[in-house]
């Protein structure tokens, strides 16, 4: 009977609906937004500022979409976006994962020295590096290209900090095994350790697509030509050509932040279970 | 005889230990060559893009730049202007309430959503989704929703309040009340990603004390302050230190919602890392900026610390 008490008693709060009841409200709070955006983005100019206010369109003005494309070059921002998404989330998988390999795995003169750098770059917020940064592009001549966009975000400390974690709590024994049938390390790296570090690789792959597809401050730093610009900086580019014409604006919102909402919905659980992981926010 | 052949035994023996010995250190060697390229492109890139670039932020902080890129010594002019420039101040203040508002507030927020999604009942994955989604969402395109919401004659948000009979009041033009309705953001889009640490946290806490405090006949609000609250507190020092970081370098969600309104709204609003932005790419003061950026070096550094010393007089480590 005691047992049974104190099972019921564990949850914090007895019954359940006043807790779907703030729940319900809460999720109201996060969904709303969402809808107002998607809801002005096809609505007139006239519409999205009636009083009271109308929720649905008349006519859904699905014009406000080609107006975007019309006024701003999104077709390239999104190949920019896309571009330099995947290269940062490619690149730094392999290097931080060849990196943690080597600390995690192998015994070397100066790994120690080597680590304890490596995790002080981790306390380096990003803007104190920044004007060096855009100072090495200017001097390489990188300004409003790729690879101003992907290079200086291949290399992360954080990524290899948490494959390394990742990799130590693997079982050595797989290591020797491969060692014994005379598999070299990168071969050990290649086929033992990557197949089963695939958590870690997911988290930090989500990790980095969502901090690289969201950047703002560095695209808007090493660009000023259209053609190499981001969503990101397409957005504040939108503002400025219309102002207070919020459906257009809306519109540009909408087709900026999309593909990461739909992955999101997609793969839930590897996002959740990412951030779980990563334990930081874009 | 006998005698000689021990000793031919332990000469032999003594050969093995030797080649063996010899091919250990060539294996060894191997190693090594194999972790330095491993960690080769990885530490240049560190190198270049992270760690000099450090040293370099500090001796830009000591030089006044012209035109076309040169630079001359200037010793610590810069921060000499810093203590008198009222821009300074202002972006200190507003960083500073900023972060002492929108840290605590989200991580509060937070912990009781996670609390209430850590029930067993129906419907727990659609609310998660539901309260993640800003986490997923491009600051920028959030900035631009919320403005759009905030409007003062259009907005959703004084409809809403007009049903009620009230007047709502100019959001975000109003510069007494920008900084606070930018922290409103902040807190709303940080909640999915922090709920779902503590959510992590919250599960690993083990029932074992939830029964404990059961028998001893605890009520909820006992077993909240008592048993949850420190027993979650390593991960809520965690985010905190994590959060406290990120909101020193508020930037997206301030540059796309203020850029270009007046004045008055931009000074009420404008953060250190805002400052920074402008002064070096905007003005191109880029020795003043570096020495902003040194600024918030330090101090970010300085609270972090202090927050670690002060961890032992709240944070349970069971």
């Amino acid at each position: 009977m005691n047992m049974q008490k104190s099972v019921a008693r564990r949850s914090f709060l007895p019954a359940s609906w006043p807790i779907h009841g703030c729940l319900v409200l809460g999720s109201c709070l996060f969904v709303v937004p969402f809808l107002w955006m998607i809801l002005t983005s096809i609505k007139t100019l006239g519409e999205s500022t009636l009083v009271p206010p109308v929720i649905f369109p008349a006519v859904p003005q699905w014009s406000n979409y080609s107006e975007v494309f019309n006024t701003l070059p999104f077709v390239t921002y999104y190949i920019n976006t896309i571009l330099m998404t995947a290269g940062r989330t490619i690149g730094q998988l392999l290097l931080c994962s060849l990196a943690a390999y080597a600390f995690a795995r192998i015994e070397f003169p100066g790994r120690n020295v080597l680590f304890i750098l490596m995790l002080s770059v981790l306390m380096v917020p990003s803007y104190v590096v920044l004007l060096p940064q855009y100072i090495i592009m200017k001097d390489l001549g990188w300004i409003n290209t790729l690879q101003a966009l992907i290079v200086p975000g291949l290399f992360s400390a954080f990524g290899t900090f948490l494959l390394r974690q990742f990799f130590l709590t693997l079982p050595r024994e797989l290591d020797e095994a491969a060692k014994l049938d005379g598999a070299n390390h990168f071969q050990i790296y290649w086929s033992v350790i990557l197949p089963l570090a695939k958590p870690a690789l997911i988290a930090l792959a989500i990790f980095v697509c969502l901090w690289s597809w969201n950047d703002l401050l560095w695209p808007l730093v090493v660009t000023d030509s259209p053609d190499k610009m981001t969503l990101s900086v397409g957005l504040a580019m939108l503002q400025g050509e219309h102002l207070t014409d919020f459906p257009i604006l809306m519109a540009g919102a909408v087709l900026a932040s999309w593909p990461m909402l739909a992955m999101f919905i997609f793969w839930q659980r590897h996002f959740i279970e990412g951030i779980a992981i990563t334990g930081t926010k874009g | 005889m006998k005698a000689a052949d021990v000793e031919l035994s332990t000469r032999h023996s003594e050969a093995v230990v030797n080649r063996k010995h010899k091919r250990v250190s060539r294996v060894m060697w191997r190693d090594f060559i194999w972790a330095y390229l491993m960690i080769a492109p990885l530490m240049l890139g560190l190198l270049i893009f992270y760690i000099w670039p450090v040293f370099q932020t500090f001796y830009f902080s000591f030089t006044t730049w012209g035109d076309f890129g040169t630079y001359q010594w200037s010793g610590l002019n810069n921060y000499q202007q810093l203590l008198h420039d009222p821009d300074l101040l202002g972006a200190l203040t507003n960083t500073l309430i900023y972060t002492v508002l929108a840290v605590p507030g989200s991580i509060a927020v937070s912990i009781v959503v996670a609390v209430l999604l850590n029930q067993k009942i129906r419907g727990v994955g659609l609310y998660r989704t539901l309260f993640f989604l800003p986490a997923v969402t491009m600051p920028a395109a959030i900035a631009m929703v919320w403005k759009w919401l905030y409007n003062g004659d259009y907005g959703l948000i004084n409809y809403i309040l007009s049903l009620v009979h009230i007047h709502g009041p100019r959001w975000i033009s109003d510069p007494h009340l920008a900084l606070y309705s930018l922290i409103l953001v902040a807190i709303w889009g940080s909640i999915g990603s922090n709920m779902v640490l503590f959510l992590a946290g919250l599960q690993s806490i083990s029932s074992v004390y939830y029964e404990a405090a059961a028998l001893d006949g605890a009520n909820r609000f006992q077993t909240f302050f008592r048993i949850t609250l420190p027993l979650l507190s390593p991960t809520i020092f965690f985010q905190t230190v994590v959060s406290m970081i990120s909101a020193f370098q508020m930037f997206d969600l301030l540059f796309l919602m203020f850029e270009g309104s007046s004045n008055l709204v931009v000074n009420s609003t404008q953060t250190v890392v805002y400052l920074f932005y402008e002064n070096a790419f905007q003005l191109n003061n880029k020795g003043y900026a570096a020495a902003i950026a040194v600024l918030l070096f330090v101090i970010i550094l300085g609270v972090t610390i202090v927050q670690f010393q002060l961890q032992k007089r709240w944070v349970h480590y069971a």
